[in-house]
């Protein structure tokens, strides 16, 4: 893709085989490497440089009738093939023909502005577009990333780190200590649903008078086990003496009031 | 700063880098540190790990959006040994107009055609923006309001250039003209 002019030994160079100080006064074009050539031209301004540079010819002082020759045969070959591309060499070739015919014109005296050179702008032109054609190719050479050299970086999967949450002993310790509390809750509710039977404290309260005992009535009450306890150790109680099985009883109004199983009493 | 803080420093310094998957300017650097850390003391740390790395297959480079660690170009032949497939390079009209953006930014895509001298097409502009090295700054303010093109730092950072003016000089126009085979030759290779 570089172009023909800027690697002296490019086949086409040979192609057109003759040496660089002598002027070709005739220009063979051989169609294949017409089409070769065409296909790494980049544009009118490209074909022209090329055709100025090829032959060593001074950019500043072009001759124009040799150059335009030249040029409309590449154009016309153009046509033919790469009909797509042809306006804008036309427009160069047109540009072409008019500062020639212009140079071959008699000057009319009152208008030409000392001596201005009609070639001037092609010549601008040609310069600034070459310009920016070497630059291109210097650019080119810089190492590119991805193609002539590669980023280093360590893989780090910073996401992972940060989506996961830092965790320390106290933080085991913490969530240790709220399982612990929620047991104590859970056991608090099955035990409440056993100690809600009355049946089960009947028989509590039996064996703790076991063995003829006087037991305080208050003492039978567990506080420590909530409101829904003492209650039901109160409907023990009353079950127990509908059934005569304790006997419970009180001296005087104001006095402990004791509890003792039914039949030892009885019998004294 | 004590020989086992700057030890320290720069262990943090070179590490944040090699972990990095972007460049890292120096306002980001500075954010390692708990305490205030001059811009000196920075660029002194950076320089110290680049002398560190000199001779390993990996450096640092200033970029133009902050520093990070790169395989040397010499390394790439090797490493291209690893993917068969290697990158295409640009051709010359993405290439031109690459050059043209880059040199006379910010420019319109007509004042391109001018000194080409050829449409440009719109593949190549939309190449060159979807690899994130050029973009429109802005519009000019003439008939139309065409777009202004401009490189941008991703493509300094691509080339691995620091800046605008770390681009290769541009061909002196008085050079140009000078028609003698050998210089022609010396300048185009």
């Amino acid at each position: 893709m570089n172009a023909p002019q800027t690697a002296l030994p490019e086949p086409l160079a040979h192609l057109f085989g003759e040496p660089l100080r002598e002027l070709p006064h005739d220009l063979y074009i051989p169609p294949d490497a017409l089409r070769v050539l065409l296909e790494s031209f980049e544009g009118p301004l490209d074909l022209l440089l090329y055709l100025i540079r090829r032959q060593n010819l001074d950019i500043l002082d072009i001759p124009m009738a040799a150059v335009t020759a030249q040029y409309m045969q590449y154009v016309e070959a153009m046509q033919t093939s790469r009909l797509e591309l042809a306006a804008e060499y036309l427009l160069m070739a047109a540009m072409l023909i008019e500062i020639k015919s212009r140079l071959l014109l008699p000057k009319p005296a009152q208008t030409q502005e000392d001596g201005h050179d009609p070639r001037a702008e092609l010549v601008r032109r040609l310069l600034e577009y070459e310009q920016m054609k070497l630059a291109a190719f210097e650019l080119d050479q810089l190492p590119q990333a991805g193609r002539d050299f590669a980023w280093a970086a360590v893989v780090f999967e910073k996401e992972a780190m940060l989506n996961l949450p830092e965790v320390d002993p106290g933080d085991l310790k913490a969530a240790w200590l709220t399982i612990l509390s929620r047991a104590k809750n859970k056991r608090h509710h099955t035990v409440r649903a056993d100690e809600l039977s009355v049946r089960e404290q009947m028989s509590h309260i039996l064996k703790a008078l076991a063995g003829g005992r006087y037991v305080d009535f208050v003492d039978l009450f567990d506080h420590a086990r909530g409101v829904p306890m003492l209650v039901v150790t109160f409907t023990a109680l009353l079950e127990l003496v509908k059934e005569k099985m304790i006997a419970v009883t009180q001296e005087a109004a104001g006095l402990p009031i004791y509890a003792r199983l039914a039949g030892l009493g009885d019998e004294e | 700063m004590t020989r086992r803080k700057q030890t320290l420093d720069l262990r943090i310094v070179e590490t944040a880098l090699l972990v990095a998957d972007a460049p890292l300017p120096l306002s980001e650097l500075k954010r390692l540190f708990a305490e205030e850390i001059s811009t000196d003391s920075l660029t002194a740390l950076l320089a110290q790990i680049q002398v560190d790395w000199a001779g390993r297959g990996v450096e640092l480079v200033k970029l133009a959006s902050g520093w990070r660690f790169r395989a040397r170009p010499e390394m790439q032949p090797y490493l291209d040994r690893l993917s068969p497939e290697k990158p295409p390079r640009y051709s010359r009209a993405v290439m031109e107009t690459l050059a043209i953006i880059a040199y006379r930014q910010p420019v319109t895509r007509g004042e391109i055609e001018e000194i080409r001298g050829v449409t440009v097409a719109s593949p190549i502009v939309q190449t060159l923006r979807e690899r994130g090295w050029v973009e429109v700054v802005g519009h000019k303010e003439v008939p139309g309001r065409p777009e202004l093109l401009a490189t941008t730092r991703q493509f300094l950072d691509d080339l691995g250039l620091a800046n605008l003016r770390e681009l290769p000089p541009l061909a002196e126009l008085g050079n140009l003209v000078v028609t003698e085979p050998e210089q022609q030759t010396a300048r185009i290779e």
